[in-house]
Protein backbone atom coordinates (compact mmCIF):
# COMPACT_ATOMS: atom_id res chain seq x y z
CA UNK A 1 0.00 0.00 0.00
CA UNK A 2 1.21 3.44 -0.92
CA UNK A 3 1.73 6.21 1.52
CA UNK A 4 -1.27 8.26 0.37
CA UNK A 5 -3.51 5.28 1.01
CA UNK A 6 -2.67 5.48 4.69
CA UNK A 7 -4.18 8.94 5.02
CA UNK A 8 -7.64 9.15 6.53
CA UNK A 9 -10.13 10.40 3.96
CA UNK A 10 -13.01 10.40 6.43
CA UNK A 11 -13.01 10.71 10.18
CA UNK A 12 -16.23 10.41 12.14
CA UNK A 13 -15.90 11.55 15.75
CA UNK A 14 -18.42 10.64 18.43
CA UNK A 15 -21.41 11.27 16.20
CA UNK A 16 -24.80 11.26 17.87
CA UNK A 17 -28.39 11.87 16.82
CA UNK A 18 -31.74 11.20 18.41
CA UNK A 19 -35.21 11.48 16.96
CA UNK A 20 -37.56 12.24 19.83
CA UNK A 21 -36.80 9.61 22.42
CA UNK A 22 -35.02 7.27 20.04
CA UNK A 23 -31.24 7.40 20.05
CA UNK A 24 -30.71 6.60 16.36
CA UNK A 25 -26.94 7.00 16.42
CA UNK A 26 -24.99 7.09 19.66
CA UNK A 27 -21.36 8.08 20.03
CA UNK A 28 -20.15 6.46 16.80
CA UNK A 29 -16.53 7.04 15.81
CA UNK A 30 -14.53 5.52 13.00
CA UNK A 31 -12.08 6.54 10.34
CA UNK A 32 -11.57 5.49 6.80
CA UNK A 33 -8.33 5.35 4.85
CA UNK A 34 -8.06 6.55 1.28
CA UNK A 35 -9.02 3.65 -0.96
CA UNK A 36 -10.50 1.55 1.81
CA UNK A 37 -13.67 -0.47 1.40
CA UNK A 38 -15.77 -0.46 4.56
CA UNK A 39 -18.90 -2.51 5.08
CA UNK A 40 -21.47 -1.42 7.64
CA UNK A 41 -23.93 -4.00 8.88
CA UNK A 42 -26.45 -4.21 11.63
CA UNK A 43 -30.02 -5.28 12.31
CA UNK A 44 -32.93 -3.19 11.04
CA UNK A 45 -33.20 0.14 12.82
CA UNK A 46 -29.63 0.03 14.06
CA UNK A 47 -28.87 3.49 12.67
CA UNK A 48 -27.03 2.64 9.47
CA UNK A 49 -29.02 4.90 7.19
CA UNK A 50 -29.07 7.67 9.78
CA UNK A 51 -25.29 7.46 9.92
CA UNK A 52 -25.16 7.93 6.14
CA UNK A 53 -27.57 10.85 6.40
CA UNK A 54 -25.38 12.43 9.07
CA UNK A 55 -22.23 12.10 6.99
CA UNK A 56 -23.84 13.40 3.80
CA UNK A 57 -25.55 16.34 5.48
CA UNK A 58 -29.15 15.26 5.06
CA UNK A 59 -29.56 15.12 8.83
CA UNK A 60 -27.86 17.43 11.32
CA UNK A 61 -26.13 15.65 14.20
CA UNK A 62 -26.78 16.51 17.85
CA UNK A 63 -23.17 15.91 18.71
CA UNK A 64 -19.85 14.91 17.18
CA UNK A 65 -17.96 15.85 14.06
CA UNK A 66 -17.42 14.60 10.54
CA UNK A 67 -14.02 15.38 9.02
CA UNK A 68 -13.55 14.78 5.32
CA UNK A 69 -10.05 15.30 3.92
CA UNK A 70 -9.17 17.41 6.94
CA UNK A 71 -12.18 19.65 6.48
CA UNK A 72 -14.97 19.80 9.01
CA UNK A 73 -18.13 18.97 7.05
CA UNK A 74 -20.42 18.48 10.05
CA UNK A 75 -23.91 19.75 9.26
CA UNK A 76 -22.82 21.15 5.90
CA UNK A 77 -25.55 21.21 3.28
CA UNK A 78 -26.01 17.98 1.28
CA UNK A 79 -25.03 19.69 -1.98
CA UNK A 80 -21.88 21.09 -0.41
CA UNK A 81 -20.86 17.64 0.81
CA UNK A 82 -21.68 16.13 -2.59
CA UNK A 83 -19.68 18.90 -4.24
CA UNK A 84 -16.64 17.81 -2.24
CA UNK A 85 -16.90 14.35 -3.77
CA UNK A 86 -19.02 12.36 -1.36
CA UNK A 87 -21.67 10.60 -3.44
CA UNK A 88 -24.37 8.34 -2.11
CA UNK A 89 -27.16 6.09 -3.23
CA UNK A 90 -30.47 5.88 -1.43
CA UNK A 91 -31.99 2.83 0.19
CA UNK A 92 -35.33 3.86 -1.26
CA UNK A 93 -34.16 4.92 -4.67
CA UNK A 94 -34.58 8.61 -5.32
CA UNK A 95 -34.68 9.28 -9.00
CA UNK A 96 -36.30 11.62 -11.46
CA UNK A 97 -39.08 9.37 -12.67
CA UNK A 98 -40.45 11.82 -15.20
CA UNK A 99 -37.15 12.00 -17.07
CA UNK A 100 -35.65 9.40 -19.40
CA UNK A 101 -33.08 7.20 -17.63
CA UNK A 102 -30.03 8.82 -19.23
CA UNK A 103 -31.34 12.32 -18.52
CA UNK A 104 -31.25 11.42 -14.82
CA UNK A 105 -27.48 11.56 -15.07
CA UNK A 106 -27.51 15.01 -16.64
CA UNK A 107 -28.34 16.41 -13.20
CA UNK A 108 -25.06 15.40 -11.51
CA UNK A 109 -23.24 15.97 -14.79
CA UNK A 110 -24.33 19.60 -14.75
CA UNK A 111 -23.21 20.15 -11.15
CA UNK A 112 -20.47 22.70 -10.41
CA UNK A 113 -18.20 19.85 -9.24
CA UNK A 114 -18.24 17.98 -12.54
CA UNK A 115 -17.85 21.23 -14.45
CA UNK A 116 -14.74 22.03 -12.43
CA UNK A 117 -13.29 18.55 -12.89
CA UNK A 118 -13.82 18.82 -16.62
CA UNK A 119 -11.89 22.06 -16.69
CA UNK A 120 -14.88 24.35 -17.00
CA UNK A 121 -16.27 22.39 -19.93
CA UNK A 122 -19.44 20.38 -19.77
CA UNK A 123 -18.77 18.49 -22.99
CA UNK A 124 -21.37 16.26 -24.56
CA UNK A 125 -23.30 15.40 -21.45
CA UNK A 126 -25.76 13.11 -23.20
CA UNK A 127 -22.90 10.97 -24.53
CA UNK A 128 -21.22 10.82 -21.14
CA UNK A 129 -24.53 9.79 -19.60
CA UNK A 130 -25.15 6.98 -22.09
CA UNK A 131 -21.55 5.76 -21.68
CA UNK A 132 -21.98 5.60 -17.92
CA UNK A 133 -25.23 3.71 -18.23
CA UNK A 134 -23.64 1.30 -20.67
CA UNK A 135 -21.07 0.50 -17.97
CA UNK A 136 -23.90 -0.20 -15.58
CA UNK A 137 -25.46 -2.72 -17.92
CA UNK A 138 -27.98 -0.51 -19.69
CA UNK A 139 -27.16 -1.63 -23.21
CA UNK A 140 -26.43 1.41 -25.32
CA UNK A 141 -28.14 0.05 -28.39
CA UNK A 142 -31.30 -1.01 -26.61
CA UNK A 143 -34.12 1.35 -25.79
CA UNK A 144 -33.54 1.00 -22.04
CA UNK A 145 -31.41 4.15 -21.46
CA UNK A 146 -34.01 6.25 -23.25
CA UNK A 147 -37.07 5.00 -21.42
CA UNK A 148 -38.65 7.07 -18.67
CA UNK A 149 -37.03 6.17 -15.37
CA UNK A 150 -40.48 5.62 -13.89
CA UNK A 151 -41.13 2.76 -16.28
CA UNK A 152 -37.99 0.77 -15.47
CA UNK A 153 -37.96 -2.31 -13.20
CA UNK A 154 -36.54 -2.03 -9.69
CA UNK A 155 -33.16 -3.59 -10.44
CA UNK A 156 -32.51 -1.02 -13.14
CA UNK A 157 -33.55 1.79 -10.84
CA UNK A 158 -31.01 0.69 -8.26
CA UNK A 159 -28.28 0.67 -10.87
CA UNK A 160 -29.47 4.00 -12.23
CA UNK A 161 -29.11 5.37 -8.70
CA UNK A 162 -25.57 4.00 -8.61
CA UNK A 163 -24.86 5.58 -11.99
CA UNK A 164 -26.20 8.89 -10.71
CA UNK A 165 -23.79 8.73 -7.79
CA UNK A 166 -20.87 7.76 -10.06
CA UNK A 167 -21.64 10.57 -12.50
CA UNK A 168 -20.55 12.98 -9.78
CA UNK A 169 -17.02 11.53 -10.06
CA UNK A 170 -16.91 10.82 -6.33
CA UNK A 171 -13.90 10.24 -4.14
CA UNK A 172 -16.00 8.60 -1.47
CA UNK A 173 -18.98 6.50 -2.48
CA UNK A 174 -21.61 5.52 0.06
CA UNK A 175 -23.94 2.72 -0.97
CA UNK A 176 -27.02 2.40 1.19
CA UNK A 177 -28.37 -1.12 0.65
CA UNK A 178 -27.77 -1.08 -3.04
CA UNK A 179 -28.64 -4.74 -3.40
CA UNK A 180 -31.93 -4.72 -1.54
CA UNK A 181 -34.67 -5.84 -3.88
CA UNK A 182 -32.23 -6.77 -6.63
CA UNK A 183 -32.45 -10.15 -8.32
CA UNK A 184 -29.57 -12.59 -7.74
CA UNK A 185 -28.40 -12.19 -11.31
CA UNK A 186 -28.39 -8.40 -10.99
CA UNK A 187 -26.37 -8.58 -7.80
CA UNK A 188 -23.94 -10.90 -9.54
CA UNK A 189 -23.45 -8.45 -12.38
CA UNK A 190 -23.28 -5.32 -10.19
CA UNK A 191 -20.81 -6.63 -7.62
CA UNK A 192 -17.87 -6.81 -10.05
CA UNK A 193 -18.57 -3.20 -11.03
CA UNK A 194 -18.21 -2.07 -7.45
CA UNK A 195 -15.05 -4.14 -7.07
CA UNK A 196 -13.72 -2.44 -10.17
CA UNK A 197 -14.43 1.02 -8.74
CA UNK A 198 -12.59 -0.03 -5.60
CA UNK A 199 -9.60 -1.32 -7.54
CA UNK A 200 -9.47 1.98 -9.38
CA UNK A 201 -8.92 3.65 -6.02
CA UNK A 202 -12.39 4.74 -4.99
CA UNK A 203 -13.07 4.75 -1.25
CA UNK A 204 -16.35 3.00 -0.57
CA UNK A 205 -18.71 2.59 2.36
CA UNK A 206 -21.26 -0.11 1.75
CA UNK A 207 -24.28 -0.79 3.89
CA UNK A 208 -25.72 -4.16 3.12
CA UNK A 209 -27.88 -6.94 4.45
CA UNK A 210 -26.53 -9.49 1.99
CA UNK A 211 -23.56 -10.42 4.10
CA UNK A 212 -22.13 -13.07 1.82
CA UNK A 213 -21.69 -10.63 -1.05
CA UNK A 214 -20.53 -7.89 1.29
CA UNK A 215 -17.84 -9.98 2.95
CA UNK A 216 -16.47 -10.93 -0.43
CA UNK A 217 -15.58 -7.38 -1.37
CA UNK A 218 -14.93 -5.31 1.76
CA UNK A 219 -11.64 -4.76 3.59
CA UNK A 220 -13.27 -4.09 6.92
CA UNK A 221 -16.65 -4.41 8.58
CA UNK A 222 -18.29 -2.23 11.19
CA UNK A 223 -21.34 -3.45 13.09
CA UNK A 224 -24.03 -1.18 14.51
CA UNK A 225 -26.71 -2.15 16.95
CA UNK A 226 -29.22 0.29 18.50
CA UNK A 227 -27.17 3.14 17.14
CA UNK A 228 -23.93 2.03 18.75
CA UNK A 229 -20.83 0.59 17.22
CA UNK A 230 -20.41 -2.91 18.63
CA UNK A 231 -17.63 -4.23 16.43
CA UNK A 232 -15.08 -3.05 13.88
CA UNK A 233 -12.53 -5.22 12.09
CA UNK A 234 -12.11 -7.89 9.46
CA UNK A 235 -15.19 -9.89 8.59
CA UNK A 236 -13.76 -12.95 10.36
CA UNK A 237 -13.09 -11.01 13.56
CA UNK A 238 -16.41 -9.26 13.54
CA UNK A 239 -18.59 -12.28 13.01
CA UNK A 240 -16.95 -14.18 15.83
CA UNK A 241 -17.53 -11.32 18.28
CA UNK A 242 -20.01 -12.34 20.95
CA UNK A 243 -21.98 -9.05 20.82
CA UNK A 244 -22.48 -9.36 17.10
CA UNK A 245 -23.75 -12.90 17.34
CA UNK A 246 -26.18 -11.76 20.00
CA UNK A 247 -27.34 -8.77 17.93
CA UNK A 248 -28.15 -11.07 15.08
CA UNK A 249 -29.94 -13.41 17.48
CA UNK A 250 -27.71 -16.30 16.89
CA UNK A 251 -28.17 -16.46 13.17
CA UNK A 252 -25.43 -18.58 11.69
CA UNK A 253 -23.52 -16.63 9.12
CA UNK A 254 -21.42 -18.31 6.56
CA UNK A 255 -18.31 -16.40 5.67
CA UNK A 256 -16.65 -16.30 2.32
CA UNK B 1 -50.47 29.21 -36.91
CA UNK B 2 -51.44 30.40 -33.44
CA UNK B 3 -48.45 32.74 -33.55
CA UNK B 4 -49.61 34.35 -36.78
CA UNK B 5 -53.13 34.58 -35.42
CA UNK B 6 -51.84 36.38 -32.34
CA UNK B 7 -49.84 38.77 -34.48
CA UNK B 8 -52.76 39.56 -36.76
CA UNK B 9 -55.38 39.82 -34.04
CA UNK B 10 -54.28 43.24 -32.74
CA UNK B 11 -54.98 44.67 -36.20
CA UNK B 12 -58.35 43.01 -36.55
CA UNK B 13 -59.61 43.50 -33.04
CA UNK B 14 -60.60 47.08 -32.36
CA UNK B 15 -61.80 48.85 -29.28
CA UNK B 16 -63.24 46.64 -26.61
CA UNK B 17 -62.03 43.27 -27.92
CA UNK B 18 -58.60 44.71 -28.50
CA UNK B 19 -58.51 45.45 -24.80
CA UNK B 20 -59.62 41.92 -24.05
CA UNK B 21 -56.72 40.60 -26.12
CA UNK B 22 -54.25 42.66 -24.12
CA UNK B 23 -55.90 41.47 -20.94
CA UNK B 24 -55.66 37.85 -22.07
CA UNK B 25 -51.95 38.27 -22.86
CA UNK B 26 -51.28 39.78 -19.45
CA UNK B 27 -53.04 36.95 -17.68
CA UNK B 28 -51.28 34.59 -20.07
CA UNK B 29 -47.96 35.97 -18.84
CA UNK B 30 -49.02 35.43 -15.25
CA UNK B 31 -50.07 31.88 -16.10
CA UNK B 32 -46.66 31.27 -17.70
CA UNK B 33 -44.99 32.65 -14.61
CA UNK B 34 -47.10 30.29 -12.49
CA UNK B 35 -46.25 27.31 -14.68
CA UNK B 36 -42.55 28.11 -14.51
CA UNK B 37 -42.61 27.90 -10.73
CA UNK B 38 -44.72 24.76 -10.89
CA UNK B 39 -42.07 23.21 -13.12
CA UNK B 40 -39.58 23.24 -10.28
CA UNK B 41 -42.09 22.11 -7.70
CA UNK B 42 -43.04 25.50 -6.31
CA UNK B 43 -46.80 25.66 -6.15
CA UNK B 44 -47.73 29.32 -5.98
CA UNK B 45 -51.05 30.90 -5.10
CA UNK B 46 -49.64 34.40 -5.20
CA UNK B 47 -48.96 35.55 -8.73
CA UNK B 48 -50.55 38.81 -7.54
CA UNK B 49 -47.41 39.43 -5.52
CA UNK B 50 -45.25 39.53 -8.64
CA UNK B 51 -47.88 41.47 -10.55
CA UNK B 52 -48.36 43.97 -7.75
CA UNK B 53 -44.65 44.49 -7.11
CA UNK B 54 -44.05 45.20 -10.80
CA UNK B 55 -47.03 47.50 -10.94
CA UNK B 56 -45.92 49.50 -7.91
CA UNK B 57 -42.28 49.73 -8.96
CA UNK B 58 -43.35 51.13 -12.32
CA UNK B 59 -45.96 53.36 -10.68
CA UNK B 60 -43.60 54.78 -8.08
CA UNK B 61 -40.83 55.46 -10.56
CA UNK B 62 -43.09 57.32 -12.94
CA UNK B 63 -45.10 59.17 -10.27
CA UNK B 64 -42.28 60.39 -8.07
CA UNK B 65 -39.34 60.41 -10.48
CA UNK B 66 -41.28 61.04 -13.70
CA UNK B 67 -39.54 58.24 -15.57
CA UNK B 68 -41.08 57.38 -18.94
CA UNK B 69 -42.47 53.85 -19.56
CA UNK B 70 -39.36 52.97 -21.59
CA UNK B 71 -37.39 53.10 -18.34
CA UNK B 72 -39.99 52.11 -15.76
CA UNK B 73 -40.86 48.81 -17.42
CA UNK B 74 -37.30 47.42 -17.52
CA UNK B 75 -36.75 48.75 -14.01
CA UNK B 76 -39.95 47.05 -12.87
CA UNK B 77 -38.93 43.75 -14.48
CA UNK B 78 -35.58 43.82 -12.72
CA UNK B 79 -36.82 45.30 -9.46
CA UNK B 80 -39.94 43.13 -9.34
CA UNK B 81 -37.90 40.01 -10.03
CA UNK B 82 -35.34 40.86 -7.35
CA UNK B 83 -37.98 41.80 -4.79
CA UNK B 84 -39.96 38.61 -5.46
CA UNK B 85 -36.87 36.48 -5.11
CA UNK B 86 -35.80 38.30 -1.95
CA UNK B 87 -39.23 38.09 -0.33
CA UNK B 88 -39.87 34.44 -1.08
CA UNK B 89 -36.39 32.93 -0.88
CA UNK B 90 -36.54 32.62 2.93
CA UNK B 91 -39.52 30.27 2.59
CA UNK B 92 -38.10 28.11 -0.20
CA UNK B 93 -37.57 25.36 2.33
CA UNK B 94 -41.32 25.06 2.63
CA UNK B 95 -42.84 22.62 0.24
CA UNK B 96 -46.20 22.06 -1.39
CA UNK B 97 -49.15 23.56 0.37
CA UNK B 98 -47.04 25.42 2.95
CA UNK B 99 -45.22 27.36 0.28
CA UNK B 100 -48.57 27.99 -1.41
CA UNK B 101 -50.01 29.46 1.81
CA UNK B 102 -47.16 31.93 2.18
CA UNK B 103 -47.48 33.05 -1.43
CA UNK B 104 -51.23 33.45 -0.94
CA UNK B 105 -50.72 35.67 2.10
CA UNK B 106 -47.93 37.88 0.75
CA UNK B 107 -50.00 39.99 -1.68
CA UNK B 108 -52.75 40.39 0.92
CA UNK B 109 -50.12 41.60 3.35
CA UNK B 110 -48.95 44.25 0.90
CA UNK B 111 -52.51 45.30 0.19
CA UNK B 112 -53.31 45.85 3.85
CA UNK B 113 -49.99 47.56 4.46
CA UNK B 114 -50.62 50.09 1.72
CA UNK B 115 -54.17 50.61 2.91
CA UNK B 116 -53.34 51.23 6.55
CA UNK B 117 -50.12 53.19 6.19
CA UNK B 118 -51.34 55.28 3.28
CA UNK B 119 -48.02 54.66 1.61
CA UNK B 120 -47.75 55.41 -2.13
CA UNK B 121 -51.15 57.03 -2.30
CA UNK B 122 -52.73 54.53 0.08
CA UNK B 123 -56.16 53.34 -0.96
CA UNK B 124 -56.39 56.06 -3.62
CA UNK B 125 -53.33 54.76 -5.44
CA UNK B 126 -51.17 56.74 -7.82
CA UNK B 127 -52.96 58.19 -10.81
CA UNK B 128 -52.27 60.28 -13.93
CA UNK B 129 -49.28 58.16 -14.89
CA UNK B 130 -47.87 58.39 -18.41
CA UNK B 131 -49.57 56.06 -20.91
CA UNK B 132 -48.03 54.19 -23.83
CA UNK B 133 -47.52 56.38 -26.95
CA UNK B 134 -50.45 54.74 -28.70
CA UNK B 135 -52.60 51.65 -28.52
CA UNK B 136 -50.57 49.78 -31.16
CA UNK B 137 -47.48 49.91 -29.00
CA UNK B 138 -49.49 48.60 -26.08
CA UNK B 139 -51.13 45.80 -28.03
CA UNK B 140 -47.96 44.59 -29.68
CA UNK B 141 -45.94 44.93 -26.52
CA UNK B 142 -48.40 42.66 -24.70
CA UNK B 143 -48.65 40.13 -27.52
CA UNK B 144 -44.92 40.24 -28.20
CA UNK B 145 -43.95 39.76 -24.57
CA UNK B 146 -46.42 36.93 -24.23
CA UNK B 147 -45.04 35.06 -27.25
CA UNK B 148 -41.45 35.83 -26.29
CA UNK B 149 -41.84 34.45 -22.77
CA UNK B 150 -43.72 31.41 -24.07
CA UNK B 151 -40.91 30.52 -26.46
CA UNK B 152 -38.09 31.31 -24.06
CA UNK B 153 -39.68 29.18 -21.34
CA UNK B 154 -40.28 26.26 -23.68
CA UNK B 155 -36.73 26.51 -24.92
CA UNK B 156 -35.33 26.73 -21.41
CA UNK B 157 -37.17 23.63 -20.28
CA UNK B 158 -35.81 21.54 -23.10
CA UNK B 159 -32.26 22.57 -22.19
CA UNK B 160 -30.26 21.08 -19.34
CA UNK B 161 -31.09 24.09 -17.20
CA UNK B 162 -34.76 23.21 -17.32
CA UNK B 163 -33.93 19.58 -16.73
CA UNK B 164 -32.46 20.46 -13.35
CA UNK B 165 -35.60 22.41 -12.45
CA UNK B 166 -37.81 19.47 -13.41
CA UNK B 167 -35.57 17.17 -11.41
CA UNK B 168 -36.04 19.41 -8.35
CA UNK B 169 -39.79 18.91 -8.71
CA UNK B 170 -39.32 15.14 -8.95
CA UNK B 171 -36.96 14.72 -6.02
CA UNK B 172 -35.11 17.61 -4.47
CA UNK B 173 -33.00 15.42 -2.18
CA UNK B 174 -31.64 13.49 -5.13
CA UNK B 175 -30.72 16.79 -6.78
CA UNK B 176 -28.91 17.87 -3.62
CA UNK B 177 -26.96 14.62 -3.54
CA UNK B 178 -25.93 15.38 -7.11
CA UNK B 179 -24.07 18.40 -5.76
CA UNK B 180 -26.45 21.08 -6.94
CA UNK B 181 -27.55 23.92 -4.67
CA UNK B 182 -31.29 23.63 -5.05
CA UNK B 183 -32.05 26.76 -3.03
CA UNK B 184 -30.01 28.89 -5.38
CA UNK B 185 -31.74 27.33 -8.39
CA UNK B 186 -35.14 27.90 -6.84
CA UNK B 187 -34.21 31.51 -6.10
CA UNK B 188 -33.28 31.94 -9.74
CA UNK B 189 -36.63 30.47 -10.73
CA UNK B 190 -38.35 32.91 -8.38
CA UNK B 191 -36.50 35.78 -10.01
CA UNK B 192 -37.52 34.68 -13.51
CA UNK B 193 -41.16 34.08 -12.56
CA UNK B 194 -41.18 37.31 -10.57
CA UNK B 195 -39.72 39.29 -13.46
CA UNK B 196 -42.36 38.00 -15.86
CA UNK B 197 -45.15 38.76 -13.40
CA UNK B 198 -43.65 42.18 -12.72
CA UNK B 199 -43.63 43.00 -16.41
CA UNK B 200 -47.34 42.18 -16.54
CA UNK B 201 -47.92 44.48 -13.59
CA UNK B 202 -45.81 47.33 -14.94
CA UNK B 203 -47.58 47.04 -18.28
CA UNK B 204 -50.98 47.37 -16.66
CA UNK B 205 -49.82 50.35 -14.62
CA UNK B 206 -49.12 52.30 -17.80
CA UNK B 207 -52.07 50.82 -19.62
CA UNK B 208 -54.50 52.05 -16.96
CA UNK B 209 -52.31 55.06 -16.14
CA UNK B 210 -53.01 54.16 -12.56
CA UNK B 211 -51.73 51.90 -9.85
CA UNK B 212 -53.66 51.07 -6.71
CA UNK B 213 -53.70 48.37 -4.11
CA UNK B 214 -56.09 46.29 -6.21
CA UNK B 215 -53.01 45.08 -8.11
CA UNK B 216 -52.48 42.75 -5.15
CA UNK B 217 -56.03 41.41 -5.47
CA UNK B 218 -56.75 37.72 -5.41
CA UNK B 219 -57.88 37.78 -9.07
CA UNK B 220 -54.31 38.05 -10.23
CA UNK B 221 -53.43 34.95 -8.27
CA UNK B 222 -56.45 32.83 -9.04
CA UNK B 223 -57.12 33.58 -12.72
CA UNK B 224 -53.65 32.52 -13.95
CA UNK B 225 -53.99 29.36 -11.90
CA UNK B 226 -57.41 28.70 -13.40
CA UNK B 227 -56.02 29.31 -16.88
CA UNK B 228 -53.23 26.83 -16.22
CA UNK B 229 -55.64 24.24 -14.85
CA UNK B 230 -57.86 24.63 -17.89
CA UNK B 231 -55.02 24.58 -20.40
CA UNK B 232 -52.90 21.90 -18.79
CA UNK B 233 -49.96 22.74 -16.56
CA UNK B 234 -46.36 21.77 -17.17
CA UNK B 235 -46.11 22.69 -20.82
CA UNK B 236 -46.33 26.50 -20.94
CA UNK B 237 -48.41 26.09 -24.08
CA UNK B 238 -51.22 24.76 -21.90
CA UNK B 239 -51.43 27.71 -19.51
CA UNK B 240 -51.00 30.09 -22.46
CA UNK B 241 -53.89 28.44 -24.27
CA UNK B 242 -55.95 28.30 -21.10
CA UNK B 243 -55.64 32.03 -20.52
CA UNK B 244 -56.51 32.71 -24.16
CA UNK B 245 -59.73 30.75 -23.66
CA UNK B 246 -60.59 31.83 -20.15
CA UNK B 247 -60.17 35.60 -20.35
CA UNK B 248 -62.19 36.20 -23.54
CA UNK B 249 -64.78 33.78 -22.21
CA UNK B 250 -65.07 35.66 -18.97
CA UNK B 251 -65.45 38.92 -20.92
CA UNK B 252 -68.07 37.40 -23.21
CA UNK B 253 -70.03 36.38 -20.15
CA UNK B 254 -69.92 39.89 -18.72
CA UNK B 255 -73.44 40.54 -20.03
CA UNK B 256 -74.75 38.03 -17.53
CA UNK B 257 -73.74 40.27 -14.65
CA UNK B 258 -73.40 38.54 -11.31
CA UNK B 259 -74.14 35.15 -12.78
CA UNK B 260 -70.95 35.45 -14.80
CA UNK B 261 -68.74 34.29 -11.97
CA UNK B 262 -71.04 31.39 -11.17
CA UNK B 263 -71.06 30.19 -14.77
CA UNK B 264 -67.36 30.73 -14.94
CA UNK B 265 -66.83 28.52 -11.92
CA UNK B 266 -69.04 25.83 -13.41
CA UNK B 267 -66.99 25.83 -16.61
CA UNK B 268 -63.81 25.49 -14.57
CA UNK B 269 -65.16 22.65 -12.46
CA UNK B 270 -66.41 20.84 -15.54
CA UNK B 271 -63.09 21.26 -17.29
CA UNK B 272 -61.21 19.88 -14.29
CA UNK B 273 -63.53 16.87 -14.12
CA UNK B 274 -63.79 16.19 -17.84
CA UNK B 275 -60.28 17.14 -18.90
CA UNK B 276 -58.08 16.87 -15.82
CA UNK B 277 -54.98 16.87 -17.99
CA UNK B 278 -56.00 20.18 -19.57
CA UNK B 279 -57.11 21.23 -23.01
CA UNK B 280 -53.61 21.35 -24.43
CA UNK B 281 -52.73 17.77 -23.55
CA UNK B 282 -56.09 16.67 -24.91
CA UNK B 283 -55.52 18.37 -28.24
CA UNK B 284 -51.95 17.12 -28.37
CA UNK B 285 -53.05 13.54 -27.86
CA UNK B 286 -55.82 13.84 -30.41
CA UNK B 287 -53.34 15.29 -32.86
CA UNK B 288 -50.95 12.36 -32.39
CA UNK B 289 -53.82 9.92 -32.81
CA UNK B 290 -54.82 11.66 -36.00
CA UNK B 291 -51.26 11.61 -37.26
CA UNK B 292 -50.98 7.89 -36.65
CA UNK B 293 -54.29 7.32 -38.36
CA UNK B 294 -53.16 9.19 -41.41
CA UNK B 295 -49.85 7.32 -41.47
CA UNK B 296 -51.55 3.94 -41.28
CA UNK B 297 -54.13 4.91 -43.91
Amino acid sequence: MGKTEQKAILRVERLGKHFGGVQAVHDVSFSLRQGEFLGIIGPNGSGKTTLVNLITGFVKPDSGRVIYRGENITAKKPYTVAGLGVARTFQMVRLFYNLPAYKNLIIPLSSPRVKKLRGGEYGERDDVAVDLLDDMGFERDSFVPYKLAGSLPHGYLKRLDLARAMALRPELLILDELFSGMAMSEVASTLPLIEKFHEEGLTIIMIEHRLKELFRVVDRVMVLNFGEKIADGSSQEVMTTEAVKKAYLGIEVEIG
Amino acid sequence: MPVIALLVLPIVLKGYWGKVLVYACIFGLLALSWDFLACCGLFSLGQALFFGLGAYVAGILSYYLHWPPVLTIPAAILGGGLLSAALLSPVLRLRGVYFAMVTLMMPLLFMKMIETTGLFGGSHGLSALPPFPNEWVAKYLAVGAFLFVLFIFRRMMSEDYGLVLKAIRDDDRAVMSAGINIYWRKTQALFVAGAVGAFAGAFMTHHYQFVGMTVFALDYSILPLAGSALGGPGTFAGPALGSMILIPLSEALRALGGLRIALYCIILILSVIALPEGVFHYIERRYHQFERLVKVG
